[in-house]
């Protein structure tokens, strides 16, 4: 009976796992179509596609504008995160849970909405769209959850670390630079690498607020709206394949981290 | 002391705060007060009336999107959960525990790829001469190739295979929660294993089901992309009624107020699952 | 319902790199109240675990009431266990938690409810039916986890440190209950604890555990008074221990504190060990004097005796002295001990 439970258990596992993996599997495997249809059959393997990608200076500019804006709204987005929930668990203001029901409330709000929200309003202020709006969407979506991951990392054993500190004559800024970011240093770089992860490859908000330059997820929908190839598998295996990269690096880091404060 | 530090909080949270009414509240109210609007031939007239709030409490269109829309995440929620949570049990309690959290990173990958490439990908899986039909015909299981590329069942189909992803996360960590000794204390009073299942394991990872469903749902109800590609745009779901009033008809006072209906749908959904909308363990 | 005797035959538990239990064996009365008692790592819990079917052992037989239940699931056993922390159902009532066994009994609704009532009067929680475990204090989880066990008549009750989570005032009080709840039930109580006064206060047998062996055995008294080994001498209570070589007439032990008679004879000329009581040790010409001249070194008042450490060289003596006496820093006392009182016991070698 324990077997057939065993069995049963595997077969689903396996059959649900082919099911999530089959079109990302799909996707990698026919980027290295060698014809022009991204269907079966495979008559690859050849790197025409990603030669084409590279070569398309549309797709690059977009690559080289979704890195940009990844990486300083992630910035800004911690860092936004960081500094309030330092300040709510360290300081407990009055009022903390309003403030807390404030930063979170975007999370119920549908990205759609967002866009759209800070669309119109970009329109009344005769603000023109361009990066620097996607950028500060990005910033608005990103914030409450760098704000959440931050927070539940404040623990009060780190709170007496920097209590410590201040007993032996440190500062405010001191405790924040050498106690509190380093001491909280994987929270921080989870938090921007998801902000980043989930920036990379947003798409309604950007396409309501960017104008000519536009991000990767925007280049490729008017790429396949046009024409059907390859290169759009190409495009989106190499956005797999960054994240990956991202992730990894992430989980590296985390364990680098947490072994150099565990050797201390 | 306590009221300086308070203070010094304020000054800490503040930025943070000030962002959020910029790049939030701000616009809400735009979207809130635009919904108010009316559009007029080329321009926007300003005066304030509920006219956009008739249109839509009287035209069967918007009625009709509505109810697809719900019908879409409905399903989608429900199909999700369904597949979610053996997946969600088979890994907390299946998988020996240093593989477990490797296992769930598979689960998230499709996370990792593009979500415009990804739903395109599926359309290609489900396309007349995709994977699906040649492996059908191939098997000699069909003649001709059947029509799965742009139907409802393609858009719940990709919706499920992304939301899959978010309800085991979920249902994972409720499961993971449960104090080991409850089934063990369960079993020495005399409990079959079905029976620990449905009394206790159950019960206990009800806060992940929601929370899952709660995400998939306020996600999906949103999410124009997947219903455009892989749907075709076939059937008219929220999302796409208000882009066409954006893009095609540049009626953004009506649009305004579909987006008004949305969060209110979003906010309902909230309130009446509040209770359960926490992973915290009940002590 | 009355209690079941356990036989525990050669019990073996092995982990990788870890070896729990070292051929354990053991017969438990039944409708005894029995403590096994040892340290962190002692293998305690796991003996019980595998009492309870949770841990199958690696190699070894365990007996209730004659009935082979080496590999018997949890659930058809005759034992019910008390969780070190309760493991109460958080999403039901304390009815539903207690009734619950019943439940899976298939008893009817009616005899359930009347049944919890009654379990519930017994540990005088009545009132708490139909509330919450949020609700309740560590006092009354406790009691509510143990009418949940005793509820469907078990012929052995396990307990795993069941009152370790509680405070002192009520860890007494607990102890009370447990021996009331006890006599008036009859089952047998094997009940699990690293807290020495608590089996005291507890058992009709204790067993004390080390290192995956019982290292002692018996009722509380003849395992203070008459301790197997050191190990079992210090657990049990302060002791001074010292080592000697036996005396060519057997009843005497040559020390570096002198000649002690001893209680039991000896194999002449062997190595032991002897074990006093600091109670046991008396101040001036009414001991014997066989200890010799000591000088006083610390002195502390504990309200009910004093606990004075003597020295001499590099030697210490610890006693205890009744709460009239009075001895001074740096004062020359003669000690002795009588020879029923030293016990020899075997040594930790």
């Amino acid at each position: 009976m324990k077997l057939l439970r065993g069995s049963i258990s595997w077969v689903y596992a396996l059959l649900v796992f082919g099911f999530i993996l089959l079109p990302v599997a799909s996707l990698v495997v026919f980027s290295f179509q060698a014809t022009n249809l991204p269907l079966p059959p495979f008559t690859g393997p050849s790197l025409r596609w990603y030669e084409a990608l590279f070569a398309d200076s549309g797709m690059v500019e977009a690559l080289r504008n979704s890195l940009v804006v990844g990486v300083v709204s992630a910035f800004f987005s911690t860092l936004l995160g960081f500094l309030s929930a330092y300040g709510l668990a360290r300081y407990r203001p009055d009022g903390a849970r309003v403030i807390r029901a404030a930063l979170m409330t975007p999370l119920g709000v549908s990205y759609l909405v967002i866009g759209f929200g800070l669309a119109i309003t970009a329109n009344e202020l005769a603000l023109g769209r361009s990066l620097v709006l996607v950028t500060l969407g990005h910033i608005i979506i990103n914030l409450p959850l760098a704000f959440a991951i931050l927070l539940s990392q404040m623990r009060d054993e780190d709170e007496t670390l920097e209590k410590a500190a201040r007993d032996l004559g440190a500062n405010e800024w001191v405790v924040i630079t050498r106690i509190a970011i380093p001491v909280l240093l994987p929270g921080l770089l989870a938090a921007f690498l998801l902000s980043f992860t989930l920036s990379w490859d947003e798409f309604i908000i950007a396409f309501f607020l960017a104008d000519f330059d536009v991000t990767l997820p925007i280049e490729i929908w008017s790429q396949l709206r046009t024409g059907l190839d390859a290169k759009t598998n190409a495009a989106g295996t190499l956005v797999f394949a960054i994240s990956v990269v991202a992730l990894t690096l992430a989980y590296v880091l985390n364990r680098a981290v947490q072994q150099r404060s565990r050797r201390q | 002391m306590r009221h300086q530090r308070s203070w010094q909080g304020w000054v800490l949270v503040g930025p943070a705060l000030l962002v959020t009414l910029v790049l939030f509240a701000a616009p809400m109210v735009m979207v809130i007060l635009t919904s108010l609007y009316r559009r007029n031939g080329g321009t926007t007239d300003r005066t304030l009336s509920l006219d956009n709030y008739v249109r839509l409490a009287t035209d069967s269109t918007i009625h009709q999107a509505l109810l697809n829309s719900l019908e879409v995440v409905g399903l989608t929620v429900f199909f999700s959960t369904l597949v979610a949570y053996p997946l969600a049990y088979i890994i907390a309690f299946r998988v020996p525990t240093q593989w477990q959290a490797l296992v769930l990173l598979l689960t998230v990958v499709p996370f990792w790829t593009s979500y415009v490439v990804r739903s395109y990908s599926w359309l290609l899986v489900l396309a007349k001469n995709g994977v699906i039909n040649q492996t059908l015909q191939g098997a000699g299981l069909i003649g001709d190739p059947i029509t799965l590329a742009n139907t409802r069942f393609a858009t719940v189909l990709a919706f499920v295979h992304f939301f899959v992803m978010v309800s085991t996360l979920t249902i994972y960590a409720s499961l993971r929660q449960i104090p080991r000794n409850l089934p063990l204390a369960a079993r020495d009073l005399g409990a079959s294993p079905w029976h620990v299942f449905t009394r206790i394991t159950l019960p206990l990872s009800l806060p992940g089901v929601t929370v899952g469903a709660f995400l998939t749902f306020v996600l999906a109800i949103g999410d124009y992309i997947t219903p455009q590609i892989v749907g075709g745009g076939n059937e008219l779901l929220l999302p796409q009624l208000l882009m066409l009033q954006v893009s095609r008809r540049g009626d953004f006072p009506l649009a305004a107020a579909m987006a008004l209906v949305l969060l209110v749908i979003v906010a309902a959904v909230y309130v009446v699952s509040a209770k359960n909308l926490t992973l915290e363990r009940k002590r | 319902m009355t209690g079941a005797g356990i036989d525990v035959t050669e019990l073996v538990k092995q982990y990788p790199g870890h070896r729990a239990l070292d051929g354990v064996s053991l017969s438990i009365d039944p409708g005894s109240y029995t403590v096994i008692l040892g340290p962190s790592g002692s293998g305690k819990t796991t003996l019980l675990a595998i009492l309870g079917g949770f841990v199958e052992p690696t190699s070894g037989q365990v007996t209730v009431d004659g009935e082979d239940v080496t590999t018997v699931a949890p659930s058809r056993r005759p034992t019910t266990t008390v969780f070190q922390d309760y493991a109460l159902f958080p999403h039901m009532t304390v009815g539903q938690n207690v009734g619950f066994g019943l439940e899976m009994q298939r008893a009817g609704k009616k005899d359930r409810a009347t049944q919890v009532g009654e379990a519930l009067e017994m540990v005088g929680l009545a009132h708490t039916k139909d509330r919450h475990i949020a609700d309740l204090s560590g006092g009354q989880r406790q009691r509510i986890a143990l009418a949940r066990a005793l509820i469907v008549g078990p012929r052995v009750l396990l307990l795993d440190e069941p009152l370790g989570a509680l405070d002192v005032k009520l860890r007494r009080q607990m102890q009370d209950e447990l021996t009331r709840i006890h006599d008036t039930v009859g089952t047998t109580f094997v009940h699990v604890t690293h807290d020495q006064e608590e089996a005291m206060s507890l058992a009709d047998t204790i067993v004390i555990l080390r290192d995956g062996r019982i290292d002692d055995m018996g009722s509380p008294e003849q395992l203070y008074l008459n301790p197997a080994t050191a190990f079992s001498a210090r657990f049990m209570g302060d002791s001074n221990i010292i080592e000697g070589t036996v005396r060519a007439e057997g009843y005497a032990v040559d020390t570096a504190w002198g000649n002690v008679g001893v209680s039991s004879p000896a194999d002449a000329h062997a190595s032991v060990t002897v074990s006093i009581r600091p109670e046991h040790i008396v101040m001036g010409s009414g001991g014997g004097g066989n200890l010799g001249e000591w000088v006083i070194a610390e002195s502390h008042f504990l309200g009910q005796r004093h606990r004075v450490i003597a020295r001499r060289d590099n030697h210490e003596i610890l006693m205890s002295l009744p709460q009239g006496s009075s001895v001074t820093q740096g004062q020359m006392v003669t000690l002795g001990v009588a020879p029923e009182m030293a016990k020899i016991v075997k040594g930790d070698g």
